[in-house]
């Protein structure tokens, strides 16, 4: 992870002239289901994801948020609106080129980590690595260093139901990091784990997103990791109702920055076009 | 990818050892099954196997080796004349009444034996000599023999009994194979069979036959009908012309045809089911590696690894435990039971087809499966 260390920083309301976002969304629509139970869930999402940012997606329960990062992951298609990932417009691509690409460019944590039972903490670690051909000494060797990141380098020959819960999420994110993608997704990485662990984990990842040529999102109800962040996104009744900067005494955030304190200040700076 | 799949498959015992039950059971029971079947045909058409020879020639309509048309006696000599034939000798069979010493009586097969050659011999003796049937009122009988009318205290060499009121001496015991009726044989030379047999105008039943060792036995076998206008058979032909029939007229082919089918199928559609259910249970986990960039193709592999691999492991098992069966239940030739390549090759050949058909199926939702699935 060192020569990751953030390098540039991108602030929040740049001239759009900068470089491409990592993500552009613009007026998604998606649904489920047809007729009399149609849900309309995403009514037209608008959002930008920069290059070298950690954002943060909020919003209540239900709202959509899992929908839209599925659907900005290529594996939910979307009814209407534009949607380039880091440059590529997605809907476009065919379902075999898309699933390449999302292997090559994105990395998840899921919110039910989806470890598969069956492999050790080091194997389910390599599996992002496996399928892109890495051999299979290569793979664990990188697994297990990157498992020592997020502090399970004692417990790479578990397997999931051996550890605990904030143990399994924490090998879900040591999977999402090992491939180095550009586009992290992660969908409540720090529910499962104690105050000081999410801490931990969120500093690995805000590190990620701070590097040139990558970003994060970061899908969460914790307030106590909002520091992290160096924008948030509230997502309600399917639309993206505001976005703010996080202010830079948090969001640079020294680690002893209070995190108790850490409630976003409401500054709407960008609202959506 | 290969070891993720392997891992999947073997990590996950519980599973896997239903899976690996599932198809072994199928296996098992079609295999078992399928050689009782078989060896059934094989008691079937004991009465031309155990005689082991080339040619067999009687009457052109005969349907099966029990039937017995008597030919004319001159046929031995027209036999002999045909070119290309080594030699051609006559055979005695027919239906028997022994009286025992206590008083029992049996139905048997009488086979008559051409006394200089004694060619149509049961392989193997378990005692006593063949060639003591040429003494007075010799008789070899089988084991079977010794198993039905009595036990070895009333039936063993030295036994004296009557075939139909005429006197009839044991001087040996031959180990055949069980015929399908489980009617015991009884050996004797040509003219005592027809001595013992009741009166008739015809008394040759067959004329076995042998080809020079230059000539093809098909083409003999042919020429022989065409001079003489009787049928001959190939031992082979012959065996099949038998097992056809008994499959069409015993109720054999029918009863047993249908549950074997029965078995196959259902056998067939469990080992399917059971495959099927695995990977379904196991799509989650799928979806997953789709989400993280594997492709379908991928993950069609790796399925299929698993398919053939759990196959083959159950194919091995379920052959060894029928095998098992086959040599505890049937050892002693009291069950037909027959295991054949033939009917290994096929059920490999349809458990590996069920196995890539359900891995398709699989595959199939794999490949419309939402990725989404696994964010949720
Ligand atoms: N495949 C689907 N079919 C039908 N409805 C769906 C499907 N997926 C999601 N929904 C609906 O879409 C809405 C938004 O779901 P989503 O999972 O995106 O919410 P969320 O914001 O992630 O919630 P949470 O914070 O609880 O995880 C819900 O009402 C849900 O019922
Ligand atoms: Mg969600």
């Amino acid at each position: 992870m060192e020569r990751d260390m953030p390098t540039a920083t991108v602030h929040a309301g740049e001239a759009p002239e900068g470089p491409p976002p990592a993500v552009r969304v613009r007026g998604v629509v998606k649904s489920f289901g047809a007729g009399d139970t149609k849900v309309t869930v995403l009514k037209g999402i608008d959002l930008d994801v920069r290059m070298g940012e950690l954002l943060l997606l909020v919003g209540e329960s239900g709202g959509g948020k899992t929908t839209l990062l599925s659907v900005i992951a290529g594996i939910l298609d979307i009814d209407a609106g534009q949607l380039d990932v880091l440059g590529v417009p997605l809907p476009q691509l065919p379902g075999g080129k898309k699933t390449t690409f999302r292997g090559r460019t994105m990395g998840f944590i899921f919110q039910q980590f989806n470890l598969l039972p069956a492999l050790t903490a080091a194997e389910n670690v390599a599996v992002p690595l496996l399928i892109h051909g890495t051999p299979k000494k290569d793979a664990i060797r990188r697994a297990r260093t990157m498992l020592e990141t997020v502090g399970l380098g004692d417990r790479t020959e578990f397997v999931p139901a051996k550890l605990s819960g904030g143990q399994q999420q924490r090998v879900a994110i040591a999977r999402a990091l090992v491939s180095e993608p550009r586009l992290l997704i992660c969908d409540e990485p720090t529910a499962a784990l104690d105050g000081e662990n999410g801490q931990k984990i969120m500093a690995i990842l805000r590190d990620v997103g701070r590097s040139p040529g990558r970003a994060v999102i970061v899908v969460t109800h914790d307030s106590r990791i909002f520091h992290f962040g160096d924008r948030i996104a509230e997502l309600t009744d399917g639309r993206i109702v505001r976005v703010h900067s996080v202010p830079a005494a948090h969001s640079r955030g020294a680690p002893g920055a209070d995190a108790a304190s850490t409630e976003p200040p409401p500054a709407p700076e960008e609202s959506p076009s | 990818m290969n070891y993720v799949a392997l891992k999947m498959l073997f990590g996950d015992r519980a599973k896997y050892l239903m899976l690996l039950c599932g198809l072994t059971f199928c296996v098992m029971l079609i295999v078992q099954q399928g050689s009782i079947f078989w060896g059934l045909m094989i008691w079937s058409e004991s009465g031309i196997s155990n005689l082991n020879v080339q040619i067999w020639v009687t009457d052109p309509n005969i349907s099966q080796v029990a039937e017995v048309k008597p030919i004319a006696p001159t046929t031995v000599e027209r036999v002999r004349s045909v070119p290309g034939v080594e030699w051609a000798v006559p055979l005695y069979r027919g239906v028997g009444r022994a009286r025992l010493a206590n008083g029992e009586y049996h139905q048997i097969t009488l086979m008559g034996l051409d006394a200089s050659t004694l060619i149509g011999r049961p392989a193997h003796m378990e005692e006593g000599r063949i060639e003591d049937l040429r003494t007075p009122d010799a008789v070899v009988v089988d084991q079977w023999a010794v198993e039905r009318m009595g036990g070895p205290e009333v039936i063993k060499v030295g036994t004296i009994f009557e075939i139909n009121d005429r006197k009839a001496r044991i001087v040996g015991i031959a180990h055949v194979q069980k015929d399908f009726q489980n009617i015991p044989s009884v050996y004797a030379t040509f003219e005592r069979a027809t001595a013992y047999a009741p009166p008739e105008r015809r008394l040759l039943s067959y004329v076995l036959a042998k080809a020079r060792d230059n000539e093809p036995v098909e083409a003999v076998t042919e020429r022989i009908a065409e001079q003489t206008g009787l049928g001959a058979f190939t031992q082979e032909e012959f065996g099949w012309k038998t097992i056809v029939w008994v499959l069409k007229n015993t109720g054999i082919g029918i009863n047993f045809g249908t549950t074997i089918l029965l078995g196959f199928i259902v056998g067939m559609a469990i080992a399917g089911q059971t495959f099927y259910l695995f990977t379904v249970e196991n799509l989650k986990q799928f979806g997953a590696l789709k989400a993280m960039g594997a492709s379908t193709f991928a993950l069609a592999r790796m399925i299929i690894l698993q398919a053939f691999t759990v196959g083959i492991i159950g194919f091995g098992i379920g052959i060894g435990l029928a095998t098992l069966f086959g040599t505890l239940a049937a050892s002693k030739g009291q069950l037909p039971f027959s295991e054949t390549w033939p009917l290994l090759w096929i059920v490999f050949g349809s458990l590996l087809a069920i196995c890539t058909f359900s891995a398709s199926i699989s595959i199939i939702k794999l490949a419309k499966l939402e990725p989404a699935i696994v964010f949720r």
